[in-house]
């Protein structure tokens, strides 16, 4: 049985709020903020192919680098931040516990 | 001269739901027009994933998307639907009598007895860059999306913004029409195909292009028509210079679409419909697939198939309400046909 993670979701400078997430359903970043209420369209489903679930990691583990697709996509964007990534790509595993992100303005 | 239609059901996308409501009408001797912005059939499944394999759906343990379009296509085939490819569905229009005339970018007509919109994602359209007063500047007004015909900027002075395939690639071809290109990219490197990459720092490098990297395209200036345009670097530092035409290039993200502006009840930029038979809050009209809501909603090819089902009851009780109707199996009645 794997254990529940904590990520953190900056919602304003310094105001960051808490999320109990389970490692043992494959969910993806992008789920799970979605089911915490986010505002997150993710029309593609999580193909990484209208990055309407970006993100900006802050602080946390290290993650695997993101693939050619996810970068391909966030390439197109017009803004992005050193620790861009599209949440729907990032599979919530033991190993990401203490994430913290902040959700990218709707549209960018 | 304009290019009418004339059918029992419009079906607005021809994904992979919009084409089986094509054999599900057809059991109920329906006749079906199917149109779809994209230039080929099979929505998403042709256009972004046709090499993915698909492992939910029921007989298949794993096909590729590409391949159950062509199924579905062989499977509607002896319904002889119609189709109207290419060409976006921009208006519509309920008449007095309860049929429906339908309106393409194209200036095709459509009449139809009832409307299934199976529209997915909605269409693809052009991811706009936050920049002040860009919106004040479309429509001919000096920003373009997309270039149409290059001919446009020819002897023009343009900056084009984005770093992506299709940002090198017109800065490359428009570098021998424009009198003067720009390309404005956040970054210092570029995915794109590496030959086009190298060829725009090979025309940067010999003056016939400008590169202005690590910047961003954040203000437009003009009275009534784009005139300046300021560059700012990711150092803070602004520079502002004239042109005719700013090309912000970001590729495409899917919207809802013209589809939004007709009236039906919206969730979050999905079409509510009851679950009894699809229908929308105009009767109708019903929707089906990833573009509607409802609760419990699961957008699966699966769920498509089954709501194209359901939703072809409520379009014949819709086009006939005095006829009865009585479920046939394909399995009595054979090959079937129209």
């Amino acid at each position: 049985m794997e254990e529940d993670i904590r990520i953190y979701v900056e919602e304003a400078p310094g105001q960051r709020r808490e999320i109990i997430a389970p490692t043992d359903m494959g969910l993806s970043l992008m789920e799970v903020l979605k089911a915490s209420g986010y505002d997150i369209m993710a029309t593609c489903g999580g193909m990484a192919l209208c990055a309407t679930c970006h993100v900006e990691v802050l602080a946390g583990p290290a993650l695997f680098e993101p693939n050619d697709d996810e970068l391909d996509m966030l390439e197109t964007l017009p803004v992005v931040h050193p620790g861009s990534r599209l949440s729907c790509q990032i599979r919530l595993t033991p190993q990401t516990d203490g994430l913290v992100v902040r959700l990218a303005p709707t549209g960018a | 001269m304009p290019n009418v239609i004339s059918t029992d059901i419009c079906i607005v996308g021809a994904g992979p739901v919009g084409l089986f409501a094509v054999f599900e009408a057809g059991l109920l001797k329906l006749r079906c027009h199917v149109v779809d912005a994209l230039p080929q059939p099979g929505g998403q499944l042709s256009e972004i994933y046709p090499k993915k394999p698909i492992y939910d759906i029921p007989g298949f343990p794993e096909i590729l998307a590409g391949d159950l379009v062509t199924n579905l296509m062989k499977q509607i085939e002896p319904f002889h639907p119609t189709f109207t490819l290419g060409e976006r569905v921009e208006r519509f229009a309920k008449l007095d009598d309860g049929s429906f005339q339908l309106y393409t970018t194209d200036g095709t007509e459509i009449q139809c007895k009832a409307v299934a919109i199976a529209g997915g994602l909605g269409s693809f359209e052009p991811r706009k860059p936050a920049v002040e007063n860009l919106e004040q500047f479309e429509g001919g007004k000096g920003v373009h999306y997309m270039v149409r015909d290059p001919e446009h900027f020819r002897d023009q002075k343009i900056v084009i913004a984005g770093g992506g395939d299709s940002a090198l690639d017109w800065t490359n071809f428009l570098a021998n029409v424009a009198a003067d290109v720009t390309l404005v990219h956040r970054g210092t490197t570029f995915r794109g195909a590496a030959d086009s990459a190298e060829k725009v720092k090979t025309l940067a490098e010999a003056g016939k292009i400008k590169l202005v990297l690590s910047s961003n395209v954040t203000h437009l200036h003009g009275n009534g028509k784009l005139a300046e345009v300021t560059i700012t670097g990711n150092d803070g530092t602004a520079e502002t210079m004239p042109l005719d035409h700013f090309i912000p290039l970001f590729g495409l993200t899917p919207k809802l679409g013209p589809i939004g502006e007709w009236g039906l009840e919206l969730t979050d930029d999905a079409i509510v419909v009851d679950t009894l038979d699809y229908s929308t809050s105009l009767p109708g009209v019903f929707a089906i697939g990833d573009i509607n809501t409802y609760p419990g909603k699961l957008k699966l090819i699966l769920c498509g198939f089954h709501e194209a089902a359901l939703m072809c009851q409520g379009a014949f009780k819709y086009i006939y309400p005095d006829k009865k109707y009585t479920l046939k199996y394909t399995t009595v009645n054979g090959v079937p046909t129209l």
